[in-house]
């Protein structure tokens, strides 16, 4: 409590900071935005072949991932609420369970692409140019889409690793939490982006 | 403290809200499963805007925010439904 009598007045905004994460969220939704419509666009152009391209998708693997995110975007969520509250325990071990389910997500993605993989379906391979143009579209907007949620999974991983350290050791606190704040916003915008690629990709048809 | 003006949600909130998405996801995998046609893209549509919307509100905690961002949100939103509406024009008039 001593602290608080020479204190020095900190230069920090919070508010600012959570704007300015806001402000990147949205141009990831811009960004993401703009490769839903182009997959609209060529969904009702070639509207055959990307129903029978979706039926190779695994629905399972997809839900499985699509339960792994919501989870975890409530564990993030709860981690936030402990570090309000100033329970350091329960903030790590939420954090934790976050990661734990975002590797799950990862390590689903791995066996789902490798399927597809082995069997020659990946950008770049023998296979793929000899597909018909919907099949070829379809399955690259798949890969683009899918991998560069995939790659937002590993920068929020990594926020929240950062986020998990500096909680352990006390830089982020009941009072000063923004950096946890505007992780969790990230991945919640992570979980936003699934949202629409799960119905979009795996069950349209 | 004008630092921590963050409101705290309670994990009960946290934990009806997951129940809702789980529900949600669950809707979803059933409606598109039965056949409806062009119907079911619609309504699995409409249904992921519903856990956006959730999701944006109480897990990105919007619901507490000031006014100024929420405006904001909302911009967003409509300049994405314009590009929407603006491409999808010019993809029906060509």
């Amino acid at each position: 409590m001593s602290e608080k009598h020479n204190h020095v007045e900190e230069h920090r905004d919070d508010e600012a900071s959570k704007l300015g994460m806001w402000l990147f969220i949205f141009t990831e939704l811009l960004l993401f935005g703009g490769l839903f419509i182009v997959y609209s666009i060529f969904r009702h152009e070639y509207y055959q072949a990307f129903r029978e391209s979706s039926l190779e998708l695994s629905v399972t693997i997809g839900a499985i991932n699509t339960i792994a995110l919501l989870f975890s975007s409530m564990t993030v969520a709860m981690a936030l609420t402990a570090m309000q509250k100033n329970d350091k325990k329960t903030a790590l071990i939420m954090i934790g369970i976050t990661l734990l389910m975002a590797l799950v997500f990862l390590v689903n993605k791995y066996f789902e692409w490798g399927h597809k993989i082995e069997h020659g379906l990946y950008p770049g391979s023998a296979l793929m140019p000899l597909l018909d143009r919907g099949h070829l579209l379809y399955f690259s907007l798949y890969f683009f889409m899918t991998g560069l949620h995939a790659f937002h999974i590993i920068v929020g991983m990594v926020l929240l690793f950062v986020c998990l350290f500096k909680v352990k050791n006390g830089s982020i606190h009941h009072e000063k939490y923004a950096l946890l704040e505007n992780g969790a916003l990230y991945w919640h915008l992570v979980d936003l982006i699934w949202i629409f690629l799960f119905p979009l990709m795996y069950l349209i048809s | 403290m004008a630092n921590n003006v963050s409101h705290t949600t309670e994990y009960r909130t946290l934990g009806k809200v997951l129940l809702f998405l789980m529900l949600c996801t669950f809707l979803t995998i059933t409606v598109t499963g039965i056949h409806l046609g062009p119907l079911s893209v619609t309504v699995a549509l409409l249904i992921a805007c519903a856990k956006a919307y959730t999701v944006m509100t109480y897990f990105m905690h919007l619901k507490y925010e000031s006014l100024l961002l929420k405006l904001l949100v909302g911009f967003v939103f409509v300049l994405f439904v314009l590009i929407i509406l603006i491409t999808f024009i010019d993809y029906a008039f060509r």
